[in-house]
């Protein structure tokens, strides 16, 4: 896989003899991560509502938003008094199937948990990584304007963007989503800069990069094929944090009722439009609301267990 | 160092600039104006000459560039204008009405997640591999994730609604209480898991072995020799984190109906109260900027190496 790495794997069965199957790095990682229970538990669920999440147009019983003639408002899910197997999961203040809005939600959850993540990553490791390889003074330059957007406060300015540009056509877009999009990669990408930057200063100083150099690459070979590979796994680390950060932004946004438009489901927007039956049904509240916590506690799990496993000095000390 | 902070100090002046100029064009790109609101019945607008008097009034009838001049002038001396929306209150009179609660539970929650977090993370370290550590660190990282709003919305489930031991709605000193405990669960627990490994890492240095060498009880070596050093990241991060409290409280507050600084900015940005947008915004940078430059002073005054060596 990279190139630094198989000296290290043949040297590793020398000494250990030919019975032992040569295990890289990934491998190794993935091993380690194996064996951390709460991690799996995590991955699993994160696996079974990413399942939800695409599949949610055939396994909703009912269209999210639309609003049936028929149905009551605010129908108790099949489990308490009043409800039903014909709404599992009740109805919302609309009269909608909780149960289809739920899965839906689960859509916009992993999506806006995953997009903003894909663009920052995009965005901020080749900022880094021109940063940390230019090095002095254009370096210099490059991470004042890091340091400016990272003392911006994001969530001010996630609510005034979304306050201001979600009226206008451009807010309009996805629902809605296009603007969460943006507004969470404006502020996201300077912290995978700053890592990936970090990263490539201590490996730019490296011999192999250095043969890689004497062997005649050019700098953009030698930043995608040796210092990015190089650097994937504090990547993936910071990844696994920043997803559940976007998902937990995009829930607030909705609660406080400026995240994703109406009529479309997010979880967050669930708790928001129940949130004054409170007192009367707190069960419409609940649910909702611990969707968003399991899903984050998941990833916690699984973002602890990438670390332990991609970094095994790292010892839990934190 | 003196140097350092003066430099740090004067970063905050761009960076205070950019987020006026970021929230000014962003406010002003909202469609509708700060006098829809006062028209009445929803939907209809203001008599245009009126309208057009009041835009006159507040130099609403300027180019925007001519505004954001303006008012990047009146803020350099502090002018923040008045409300648009409360009648014949300046915007620093409208801070200084809502800041208090948001002040009270950030201050309760901080002083929650000290009184919590340390002893806990203390116990953890003492008891480093056990069952005990095992658990703190299972809860601490349960309690670090759960979003405070979903904290704030079970509180309020259990001990308003089931239990009716708080008032649900906001009325007095004991409404104070969840809102604090919601905001401070995370901080407890950052504080847990940071206090747990910076002593861990205090109990491996050399003084310590010789204070239990010499015969210390493992009492007086934790509370006199660990902990004191083990304290040092713990003070460093009380700043930023009284200014991640304060300025967290925005969606708690929407949780629990507190008229605080977080109501403050949501109402000013549904209303257009343009001067108390930018004057909210600036107040929260403000207060954030200098939780982090906080963590700088604090480390010099809490680790003498720092001071000395750096003079």
């Amino acid at each position: 896989m990279v190139v630094q790495l198989s000296g290290v794997e043949r040297s590793d069965q020398a000494v250990a003899g030919l019975d032992r199957p040569v295990r890289g790095l990934w491998s190794d990682a993935w091993r380690r991560l194996r064996k951390n229970r709460a991690a799996v538990v995590g991955l699993a669920y994160i696996g079974f509502m990413l399942v939800l999440a695409i599949f949610a147009p055939l396994l909703a019983p009912y269209d999210p938003n639309n609003i049936p003639s028929d149905a009551f408002s605010n129908t108790p899910p099949f489990w308490m008094d009043g409800g039903s197997w014909q709404y599992p999961l009740g109805t919302d203040s609309l009269a909608r199937d909780n149960l289809s809005r739920f899965l839906y939600g689960a859509r916009v959850s992993m999506i806006v948990g995953i997009v903003p993540t894909v663009i920052t990553v995009l965005i901020g490791a080749t900022y880094g990584i021109v940063s940390g390889w230019l090095g002095g003074r254009w370096d210099n330059i490059l991470m004042r304007l890091v340091d400016v957007v990272y003392a911006f406060p994001s969530l001010l300015l996630f609510i005034i963007m979304q306050a201001s540009l979600r009226d206008t056509g451009f807010g309009r877009l996805l629902g809605g989503l296009m603007l969460l999009f943006v507004a969470f990669a404006i502020t996201g990408w300077n912290g995978m800069a700053r890592l990936v930057r970090g990263q490539t200063l201590s490996l730019r100083k490296k011999e192999f990069i250095e043969a890689a150099r004497a062997v005649g690459n050019t700098p953009s070979r030698i930043m995608l094929r040796h210092v990015l590979p190089n650097s994937l796994a504090p990547i993936i680390v910071s990844v696994s944090f920043s997803i559940p950060a976007y998902i937990l932004a995009e829930a607030s946004l909705s609660f406080l009722g400026i995240g994703i438009r109406p009529p479309n489901a997010s979880w967050g927007s669930m708790v928001f439009q129940a949130f004054p039956l409170i007192t009367f049904m707190p069960i419409f509240v609940i649910m909702p609301s611990l969707l968003i916590a399991l899903i984050m506690i998941a990833f916690a799990f699984v973002g602890d267990g990438l670390r332990d496993a991609l970094d095994p000095q790292s010892d839990r000390q934190r | 160092m003196v140097r350092y902070l003066i430099n740090r100090v004067l970063w905050t002046i761009p960076v205070l600039w950019l987020v006026a100029t970021v929230t000014f064009f962003l406010m002003h790109t909202a469609p509708g104006g700060p006098w829809d609101a006062r028209s009445g019945a929803a939907g209809r607008s203001l008599d245009p000459s009126l309208e057009a008097s009041f835009n006159r009034q507040y130099g609403l009838d300027e180019p925007l560039i001519v505004q954001y001049f303006t008012y990047l002038k009146n803020a350099a001396t502090l002018n923040f204008g008045d409300s648009f929306v409360q009648q014949g209150q300046s915007v620093i009179e409208v801070i200084g009405n809502g800041f208090p609660y948001s002040a009270r539970i950030g201050v309760l929650a901080l002083l929650m997640a000290l009184g919590i977090g340390i002893p806990v993370g203390i116990l953890a370290a003492v008891k480093h591999n056990t069952m005990t550590d095992y658990a703190s660190l299972f809860v601490t990282t349960i309690s670090y994730t759960l979003p405070d709003f979903v904290i704030a919305i079970f509180l309020l489930i259990v001990f308003s609604v089931h239990l009716d031991l708080v008032p649900i709605l906001f009325t007095d000193w004991r409404s104070y209480i969840l809102p604090a405990f919601a905001l401070g669960t995370g901080s407890a627990a950052f504080i847990a898991r940071l206090t747990r490994s910076s002593v861990l890492e205090a109990m491996r240095h050399d003084h310590v072995v010789t204070a239990r060498a010499k015969g210390l009880s493992s009492r007086a070596v934790i509370s006199r020799h660990v902990v004191r050093n083990g304290m040092i990241p713990v003070i460093t991060i009380i700043g930023p984190a009284f200014a991640g409290l304060v300025t967290g409280t925005i969606i708690i507050e929407r949780v629990f109906g507190i008229p605080g600084m977080g109501r403050l900015f949501i109402d000013s940005i549904s209303t257009r109260d343009y001067p108390v947008i930018m004057g909210v915004t600036l107040f929260y940078s403000f207060f954030i900027i200098l939780g982090n430059l906080m963590v700088d002073v604090a480390y010099v005054f809490a680790d003498p190496r720092i001071r000395d060596s750096q003079g």
